[in-house]
């Protein structure tokens, strides 16, 4: 895990976009759950990325079908 | 303590032998206002009187009854940080429909609330401010308070008034801040929260009315007059939407510490006849008799695992099924959610389902089973407190009340036979407070 570090990656899920389709939790399932009906939440909010999640957060970013996950702005992370 | 029979007549009160710092008889006039010493400094020194509320101890009156010092300087520190100057909100939309302090205060005592505002401002720094709200009495009550105390030249801030549609959603901080920023009235996910980036991307002091109304109070007599009434953790008076236990609700303004006891006697409902309580309006769920331990502050609440939140109380009477109570608040947020979030959308819809069938004497082992799970996963799932709220009064139903769910379940509520609980806004109170 990171260490906290200025440089590590946060996310944030908008859940009042969010669908339901589930990709997000198909590729990083230690970083999304989905609730009975699909529908996501971040599992730990406002916790560092691991340097060795990035590339499967990254794919849940991109694939998004709705774009409800965004990476978190340097100046909210603080 | 002596029985009071000013609930007989009247809609609004303060706690007897209380010097009342919100409650007033008459609407409040400029003159009366100013009479009182309001508008007073008109320059306060930011940091004297910051340092003054922190003393005083000063927490929220929405619900989540956080330090007001504390969130005053995180909005100062996000201004410094970005380099722009803050704003400050009153959030005077009183979703709530158990509860009329808002509205109330909002149309009695506006100068109250404005110059609140304006000391929040100038702890803050912000040189906009906006007051939020739905009531159409309350707008014209605080526009015509916000004219007259400009043109006497007690109001230099740039006040602007945000009217809304009710809705049980457009009370929570986001959905103020993306009302003014020309949006819906509905909350938004988090971050950024209105500290942090608010209204026209700002960091944004959102306080309820209440809370701003409490301002004056310390500025004028400081936090150790202010700690005078209430507890440590939970200084001052605040304002009680007492409802329910076959009285006509009334609106009081108490000493924090209040046993819940002296509160039942105020309002003359005879404890034998408490069955429990539904508390923080809709929002911290069903508490069973050991209610009648309680008192009425933060911490007294918290240990009893529920919370003051609002400050909003409905009795519920032994003639009160807590399972019909419950359904039909659950059906009240299955309906009145804000329609964005899908684990609150179905969430809501979920549990409300099971707790009609379980009201009915419909529900099986495995709806009760999927009640008890959502009441524990669900929490958290939501960008408002919404969810939370509907999870608080599932968890809250199963734990307090298992006999009257199990009674439904093997051989039907007596309760219910004879005059069902239900209805559209369970405790509604404006009827009556504001009239």
């Amino acid at each position: 895990m990171n260490d906290g570090s200025e440089d590590a990656m946060k996310i944030r899920l908008d859940r009042t976009i969010c669908d339901g389709f589930g990709t997000c939790a198909a590729h990083a399932p230690r970083h999304f759950s989905l609730d009975d009906w699909g529908y996501a939440s971040l599992a730990a909010p406002g916790a560092d990325i691991a340097a060795e999640d990035e590339d499967a957060v990254n794919r849940a970013i991109l694939d998004c079908p709705v774009h409800a996950i965004t990476v978190l702005a340097r100046e909210l992370t603080r | 303590m002596e029985t009071s029979d000013v609930t007989a007549t009247c809609a609004v009160a303060a706690f007897p032998g209380l010097a009342a710092r919100l409650i007033r008889d008459e609407p409040e006039s400029l003159d009366a206002y100013l009479a009182a010493a309001g508008y007073e400094n008109r320059q306060p020194a930011a940091g004297g009187l910051l340092d003054a509320i922190e003393r005083s101890g000063l927490r929220g009156r929405g619900g989540a009854a956080f330090p007001f010092a504390a969130k005053a300087r995180a909005v100062r520190k996000a201004a410094r940080d970005r380099g722009l100057a803050p704003v400050a909100v009153a959030n005077g939309e009183e979703g709530e429909p158990a509860s009329a302090k808002d509205r109330w205060l909002l149309r009695h005592r506006p100068h109250l609330v404005l110059d609140g505002l304006r000391l929040a401002a100038a702890v803050t720094g912000a040189g906009q401010a906006y007051v939020y709200l739905s009531d159409p009495a309350a707008a014209r009550a605080v526009t015509a308070a916000r004219d007259e105390a400009r043109a006497a030249g007690r109001l230099e801030l740039p006040v602007e008034i945000t009217v809304v549609d009710p809705a049980y959603v457009a009370g929570e901080e986001t959905a103020a801040v993306r009302a003014i920023n020309g949006g819906p009235a509905k909350p938004a996910d988090k971050p950024p929260r209105p500290f942090q980036a608010g209204v026209h991307n700002r960091p944004t002091l959102v306080s309820n009315v209440e809370t701003l109304a409490n301002l004056p109070f310390v500025h004028r007599h400081g936090a150790d007059a202010y700690r005078r009434e209430g507890t440590h953790a939970s200084p001052g008076t605040f304002l009680a939407t007492v409802s329910g236990g076959g009285r006509p609700p009334v609106l009081y303004e108490l000493p924090h510490g209040l046993p819940f006891r002296e509160l039942l006697t105020l309002h003359q409902v005879p404890e034998e006849t408490v069955s429990g309580v539904l508390m923080g309006g809709y929002f911290a769920g069903l508490l069973n008799r050991r209610a009648l331990g309680m008192s009425l502050d933060h911490e007294s609440t918290r240990a009893v695992g529920t919370g003051l939140g609002c400050g909003a109380l409905a009795v519920l009477s032994d003639t009160d099924c807590p399972v019909a109570v419950a359904a039909s608040v659950m059906a009240y947020f299955a309906r009145e959610n804000a329609g964005q979030c899908g684990s609150c959308f179905n969430g809501t819809a979920a549990m409300s389902a099971v707790l009609d069938a379980l009201r009915d004497g419909d529900a099986d082992d495995d709806d009760l089973a999927r009640l008890s799970r959502w009441s524990r996963v669900l929490r958290g799932r939501g960008a408002c407190g919404t969810l939370d709220g509907a999870v608080n009064l599932a968890a809250s139903l199963l734990a307090q009340f298992p006999d009257s769910v199990a009674r439904h379940r093997e051989r039907g509520c007596d309760l219910c036979a004879i005059s069902p609980f239900r209805t559209a806004r369970p405790f509604e109170v404006e009827a009556v407070i504001l009239a």
